[in-house]
């Protein structure tokens, strides 16, 4: 796969850290409980589909992306710096 | 057998070359299958189930029958396809799957019991008694099985890996792929054409149509002079475009040296990875073949295949004198009559079941006629013709049997685009979701005449230059026969007795009939029910010969009863190439520690630990037990001064205005309060609540910490954190960078620590009162060197690690062991280390392993409830909280017995089992302080338990040992001597 | 009709025209006491329903055909080598349900027991293994800590001296082997059609009818189906099929690579796993050496996976088994895997009345599918979790009881 990395272009993917679906910038406030916290840390929408989700640029520029990709044909989408989405307040 | 004239073989040379044993000769160009036909060779293997004798089917890498060992000792090479193994000088090959040799083998009897031997037989049967499964029936039926031998000994060969990057990669260099890749190739684009054979042409060599009134050869040679001219043009022969993965990335395989005797050096294999912006696949067709009664005799084989080893290789398929009949169903069929006898090869015959076949040439015509039987159980000696139901028997010794030809849609159905029937054609053309950016060029699309390959080429490369924005200019093409695709849709001759479908695995038109009759009729059912298509060549012979048997029986469409995607690789590719090149030391590669050089010098045995190899322990003359080194390291330490290089732990620098706060969120305990100039245990946790890494944190300014971890986690660590400030808290000013590599690190450890460090720093105040214990600072050592200095023990000892930058590191480890010679200045590996630390009851990754609690360690102090950090809401949830589990120390009854870790935990007298399980043991081993085996555990209520008497259970050894359970600080359990 | 030597000595004779369908392709009825929706471990589960707990007016509904699932997708290993009490028990009865399974269904599977190896290259790697061996033992299951040379013995031609990962011994499971996968979901689905059950095949669920909180029925792409109680196992499928449900899983979606190269003659004696070198082997009976490694790591719908993923396969072969260089990769395919949060499945209620799920099995589903089949059955016949599948409950990752075998933690890949 070839991941378009935003400030450097297409890169392999071997290059990147999967971790998974871009939920988990979305941290609970601690006052929100252990409810949320359990939402948060291990429920998934896991969508046949278009997926948001978070790459690492290990081998690279170390930046966390989050990349749109379509879990059915592996198709990308698009791919923001996390920091700027996180800024945006996604 | 004499060749006939003409061929693209270099006659001039010979090359000699052997099979089962016996020597042969051919010539540069030919294949083995060709070489062996012209020898008149026709026997060439055994099918797998009945071991029915075989000869070759094909001409190219379908080939499902004439399958070899090549080469011998540990280059032997099973299952080679003999239609595409180059000829070259020297070459051996075996048949395979036979004994004692190919013209009588034993398990031929296979065929006689053919009525028990069914589709599916095996799961009917053998299931009784029980046992005899696996004693008796199994081990027969796996020596019987299989094809070819490994020769068991490691391959000799070198292989490569590679990428390469196009704008159109071509993949086919037949008439459609040249034409394109010519397109492409004038306009400028970066061209990448591969084809699997040794030679381009594709079709256009192995027939003899004229281009522009010149022998196609001509044209091929032109293009290809002219392809070798373009820079931007890079042509691969010999290179299978074996997969289509994503985003445009192909594999590749290129046979560098298959071809040679003997590599000289070269690569045997290179494996490619191509990364295309467009692709045109124009992999040609693949012609079938009409099952009918022993359709399987040797000297049956395609028509197609028949032309090519006439007009390319020139070899006949029958010795002087003998006669070839030709059975088809479609016009290209006839053309095989045609060529066989423009080169004087005698044409008994052409047998097509069509009422108002044609005659293109100067032979006979059985029309309405079909092929209902064959005689010659090792070559072929005569075939039964039916004509208005009356069979006649008519002697041949070679018969071409045409189909129709099926497009190679296998990549354009890689990412599980189906491929669609088209009655036209009466063939699957690519559809469905083809792989990004590819488009079907040339008979692959269907596009089967000369004529509509060279121009479907073009087209295809032009559409794809056009979506690539590069400009093309127009390509002209040769004028070539454009003869229509006139076929008949029939599929197999009916009747009595056993019909090939699949030759290698040896299922039968009956076979498809009987999983017809068991409901197994969806075509993923036949094919696993039957075997169908699950052979080498991966059904490309067989697979829509038998659709169209299934569709024939359950009266429903083709279209209506399936179609099979084919999955990677296109052809089976060797796993020496795609695992090649990094299987020795470069298979997980190793980082090397700063003093490494010094340790080897120094005799120290290493181990790998993460990515490093460490010094595990340093061995001493006379010292033959490596508890004996280890225990006289971890006494030195105790007693004098060790020194251990600790650069693996690693080392993350945070600096910024929010360090302080980032690390609070990073740490389960508090860490913004720490004064600069001080170092803190820390403790990390997943988000899930369990402890996953720990350190020590020094502050070496208010806005500059270092962060050490454990050895295994630094890149975790580092990436978790960078997670924590570009994902979770951006608005944070803070920068991390990893550092690990930077420094190198030495602890020295043990009473004589200080006098030790005391002779190597630069005017610094080494005292407890100006650098207590948990104290860290800048400085200078040996006259100027800058480094680190924080005085931390694991060990439990007063201790200090120092840091120099990396390449210091070497020689800081000598200088403090010379001038430690008189203090006993010993070095350490990681046995002692884990020793002391043992002694301790320091955890690591033992304790430490992804499963524990900070409870459980006895840390859960150290999840601050005073403010949020990464773990801490779901550390609280109730089944990490009723984990009653605690490390504790335990110290056998009988201290001369070992308790290994590993073992479980039990109450003394208790029934041993899953239920009544109370811990496991984490660590062990000889505490030389002690005098006693000494272990570290996991034992429920195990901080309430001190003093009690557990059984420390090894059933895998049968070992029970009473232990009793302590503190787990075997040593100093007050700190007074980390703080001396 | 049933299967033997004799009878097919017999129909030899006459030509095979004695044979039965294996199982009928009925119509679907308009409403079953149990709708099952997969057809791998449904079919066990199913199986058993109606065999074992003797429940009638059973439906195993499956998208595809019978066996197009994970079932017919996998490396075909069976084993019981586990750690933690939440899952050793339960695969443990797994493998005991394996060892009578072709004599109790009557069909041969080819359950093969010739053992498995997870190879050891650390003192504390076999510190690890010899608890989990001793684990096993505890469990009632076989385990065996070999040394090097016992390794040796039994598989000469492994690299015992890779510079990287030497070889220093090995946690042997003997009674763990292969079984021929497409055999053992034929032989539940003959099993389960001769009980009575209707297998409706290219069905696939659009959708659950729920009234008041309770499962009434399931809308098919063949239309609708009333249940009373539906049992949902789908496994790469359930995250999608859940959210029909309004559920989120713990749950996701990855693509395991698997391979099997051309066929060969006798070659690996058992199973071996370099767990190290993220690769592991076995051999089929027809010859075929059939291998695997590490998931893709991404989310993936796509039955299909990538070429980095298949070099580190071959790299790991080869730096284990450096004689099968030259044998060749014949085909590659990719399997949906429903990745759970501790890596460990679960078998539970919903929040739904009369609506269950079975899930999470991971890269693992195959060897459990026995046992998957057996305790999903009691649990949907009795409204109670069987004992030795009772930690495997859905709610345990909010109140943290998770089963993490390797430790690893609430990241679906990295189990």
């Amino acid at each position: 796969m070839l991941i378009p990395h935003p400030l450097l272009g297409l890169r392999d993917a071997q290059e990147f850290t999967y971790l998974g679906d871009a939920s988990l910038l979305n941290r609970p406030d601690p006052a929100e409980g252990e409810a949320a916290f359990c939402d948060y840390v291990f429920l998934r929408d896991n969508p046949a589909g278009v997926h948001r989700e978070l790459w690492y640029h290990e081998q690279g520029d170390r930046s966390w992306l989050v990349v749109t990709r379509d879990t059915v044909t592996h198709e990308i989408l698009g791919a923001e710096l996390a920091r700027d989405v996180k800024g945006a307040g996604a | 057998m004499s060749r006939l004239d003409g061929g693209l073989v270099d006659r001039d040379r010979v090359l000699s070359f052997s099979f089962d044993g016996r020597r042969y000769v051919g010539h540069p160009g030919d294949t083995l299958a060709s070489a062996l036909l012209a020898n008149g060779v026709k026997l060439m293997g055994r099918s797998f189930k009945y071991h029915r004798p075989r000869g070759v089917l094909s001409a190219g890498s379908e080939e499902p029958n004439a399958l070899v060992e090549l080469r011998t000792g540990p280059r032997q090479e099973p299952n080679t396809r003999a239609t595409v193994a180059e000829l070259f000088d020297g070459l051996e090959a075996r048949s395979q799957n036979r004994f004692p040799s190919l013209g009588f083998d034993l398990l031929g009897i296979n065929d006689l019991f053919a009525p028990f031997l069914t589709a599916g037989f095996y799961y009917k049967t053998f299931m009784w008694p029980k046992a005899f499964w696996e004693k008796l029936y199994e081990p027969a039926i796996r020596r019987a099985a299989g094809l070819g031998r490994l020769s068991m000994g490691p391959d000799p060969d070198a292989y490569d890996k590679g990428f390469l990057h196009c704008d159109l990669l071509v993949i086919g260099g037949g008439a459609a792929g040249l034409s394109a890749a010519l397109t492409a190739g004038r306009a400028g684009a970066r061209v990448v054409l591969a084809d699997e054979d040794f030679r381009l042409g594709g079709r256009l060599l192995a027939e003899s149509h004229l281009l522009d009134d010149a022998p196609a050869t001509d044209w091929v040679r032109m293009v290809e002079a002219e392809l070798a001219s373009l820079p931007n043009v890079r042509v691969l022969t010999r290179t299978t475009v074996f997969g289509a993965y994503d985003h445009g990335i192909y594999g590749a395989v290129e046979r560098v040296s298959d071809h040679l005797a003997d590599p000289a050096g070269r690569v045997r294999q290179t494996l490619w990875r191509i990364t295309a912006r467009r692709t045109v696949l124009a992999g040609g067709a693949t012609e079938r073949h009409v099952p009918f009664r022993n359709n399987d005799r040797p000297g049956i084989m395609l028509a197609g295949a028949m032309r090519a080893y006439a007009n390319r290789w020139a070899v006949s398929p029958v010795a002087r004198g003998e006669r070839v009949a030709i059975f088809t169903n479609n016009d290209d069929g006839h053309r095989t009559a045609v060529d066989l006898l423009a080169k004087g090869v005698p044409v008994l015959a052409v047998i097509d079941p069509r009422e108002h076949a044609p005659r293109l040439g100067g032979y006979q015509v059985m029309a309405g006629a079909t092929v209902t039987g064959a005689r010659g159980r090792l070559g072929l000696r005569s075939i039964e013709v039916t004509r208005n139901g009356q069979p006649e028997w008519l002697e041949c010794s070679a018969l071409g049997v045409s189909g129709g030809w099926n497009p190679n849609v296998n990549l354009a159905s890689h990412h599980r685009g189906r491929p669609v029937w088209s009655e036209d054609h009466l063939a699957f053309l690519p559809g469905g979701e083809l792989p990004s950016c590819m488009t079907v060029a040339g008979a692959a699309a269907g596009q089967g005449s000369t004529h509509a390959a060279l121009h479907d080429g073009v087209a295809q490369a032009r559409a794809a230059l056009d979506a690539l924005g590069i400009a093309a200019s127009e390509t002209a093409v040769p004028v070539a026969e454009d003869a229509p695709l006139r076929q008949t849709a029939f599929w197999h001759v009916p009747g009595r007795g056993r019909a090939w479908v699949d030759f290698q695995n040896d299922v039968t038109v009956k076979d498809i009939a009987l999983a017809h009759k068991e409901n197994m009729r969806p075509v993923e059912h036949l094919k696993r029910w039957t075997t169908l298509g699950m052979a080498t060549d991966q059904g490309k012979t067989a697979n829509v010969t038998a659709l169209a048997v299934m569709a024939e029986l359950t009266g429903k469409g083709i279209p209506q009863t399936g179609t099979t995607i084919f999955r990677p690789p296109y052809t089976p590719v060797a796993l020496s190439v795609l695992g090649g090149g990094n299987t020795g030391p470069g298979f997980r590669p190793t980082r090397l520690t700063p003093t490494h050089e010094w340790a080897k010098a120094e005799g120290a045995t290493f181990v790998e630990v993460g990515q490093w190899m460490r010094a595990q322990y340093f061995p001493k003359d006379g010292e033959s037990h490596w508890r004996q080194s280890v225990d006289r390291e971890a006494r030195a330490v105790r007693s004098g001064v060790g020194l251990c290089d600790v650069t693996t732990l690693g080392k993350i620098d945070v600096q910024g205005a929010d360090a302080g706060e980032f690390l609070n969120r990073i740490y389960s305990n508090m860490m913004g309060t720490l004064k600069v100039g001080r170092v803190r245990y820390g403790l990390m946790l997943r988000e899930d609540g369990f402890v996953y890494d720990d350190g020590t944190c020094a502050r070496l300014a208010e806005d500059h910490f270092v962060v050490t971890t454990t050895t295994a986690n630094a890149g975790l660590v580092f990436r978790n954190m960078e997670f924590a400030r570009q994902c979770l808290w951006p608005e944070l000013d803070v920068q991390v960078i990893s550092t690990t590599d930077a420094w190198a690190q030495i602890a020295v450890a043990g009473p004589h620590a200080r006098t030790l460090l005391s002779r190597l720093v630069d005017d610094f105040d080494l005292s407890n009162e100006a650098f207590p214990f948990m104290a860290c600072g800048d400085l200078t050592v040996c006259g100027g060197l800058r480094a680190r200095l924080f005085r931390i023990s694991f060990s439990g000892e007063l201790a200090y690690e120092i840091a120099v930058p990396a390449r210091y590191g070497n020689a800081l480890m000598a200088r403090l062991m010379e001038r430690g010679q008189d203090l006993g200045a010993t070095p350490y590996g990681t046995e002692a280390l884990a020793v002391l630390r043992i002694e301790k009851g320091h955890a690591v990754a033992a304790e430490i392993n992804g499963q524990t609690t900070a409870a459980m360690l006895g840390l859960g102090r150290m999840v601050s409830e005073k403010k949020d950090s990464i773990g801490a809401v779901m550390s609280r949830r109730e089944g990490m909280v009723a984990d009653r589990r605690r490390l504790v120390g335990l110290m056998p009854v009988d201290p001369s017995q070992q308790v290994v870790a590993g073992a479980h935990l039990f109450n003394p007298g208790a029934e041993q089992g899953t239920a009544t399980d109370q811990g496991w043991v984490t660590s062990s081993c000889f505490s030389p302080h002690l005098g006693s085996y000494i272990s570290l555990g996991l034992l429920e209520d195990g901080d309430a338990r001190l003093g009690d008497v557990v059984i420390a259970a090894n059933p895998l050894a049968g070992v029970n040992i009473e232990t009793k359970v302590v503190s787990p600080h075997f040593v100093d359990p007050d700190g007074e001597r980390l703080r001396d | 009709m049933r299967y033997s030597g004799l009878r097919l000595f017999a129909e030899a004779l006459r030509g095979h025209r004695g044979w039965k369908p294996l199982w009928r392709d009925p119509e679907p009825q308009k409403e079953y006491d149990f709708v099952i929706v997969g057809g791998g471990h449904g079919m066990a589960t199913a199986y058993y329903l109606a065999k074992t707990f003797g429940k009638a007016r059973i439906a195993v509904l499956d998208k595809g055909w019978i066996g197009g699932g994970n079932i017919g997708r996998n490396t075909t290993i069976i084993r019981s080598n586990y750690l933690l009490p939440g899952n050793e028990p339960f695969y443990e009865l797994s493998m005991k349900l394996w060892e009578g399974l072709e004599q109790e269904f009557n069909f041969n599977a080819m359950v093969s027991q010739r053992g498995i190896i997870n190879l050891i290259h650390t003192d504390g790697q076999r510190d690890t293994y010899r608890r989990r061996g001793n684990a096993m033992l505890l469990a009632g299951a076989d385990a065996q800590l070999l040394t090097a040379d016992e390794v040796r013995e039994r598989a000469p031609f492994l690299n015992f001296d890779n510079p990287r990962f030497p070889i220093k011994g090995g946690l042997m499971q003997e009674r763990a082997g292969t079984a021929r996968h497409d055999a053992v979901v034929w032989g539940y689905a003959r099993g389960a059609d001769m009980a009575g059950v209707d297998i409706i095949q290219n069905c696939e669920v659009t959708g659950f009818e729920v009234e008041n909180g309770r499962v009434t029925g399931v809308e098919t792409t063949r239309g609708r189906i009333g249940a009373k109680t539906v049992g949902v196992a789908v496994a790469g499928n359930s995250g999608r099929v859940m959210a029909m449900a309004g559920m989120r899983l713990p749950i996701e979606s990855h693509v395991l690579q698997a391979f099997v190269s051309e066929g060969l003659k006798p070659t690996i004696p058992g199973v071996i796993t370099f767990g190290a070198g993220h690769f592991y082997i076995s051999q089929s009976d027809k010859g075929g050496l059939v291998f695997g490694g590490d998931i893709d790591g991404y989310n993936s719908y796509a039955q299909r996976g990538n070429l980095p993923t298949v070099e580190d396969v071959a790299e790991g072969g080869m730096a284990l088994m450096p004689m099968i260089g030259r044998a060749r990769l014949l085909r590659s395919w990719g399997g949906i895997m429903d990745m759970s949060m501790d890596g460990s499945p679960i078998i539970d209620a919903t929040g739904i009345e009369g609506l269950y799920l079975n899930a999470g099995w991971c890269y693992g589903g195959f060897k459990a599918t026995p046992a998957s089949g057996y305790c999903f059955a009691h649990l949907l016949a009795t409204g109670r979790p069987h004992e030795k599948a009772k930690a495997m409950r859905l709610d345990r990752f909010a109140r943290g009881y998770v089963i993490d075998e390797r430790g690893a933690g609430a990241q679906p890949n990295l189990h």
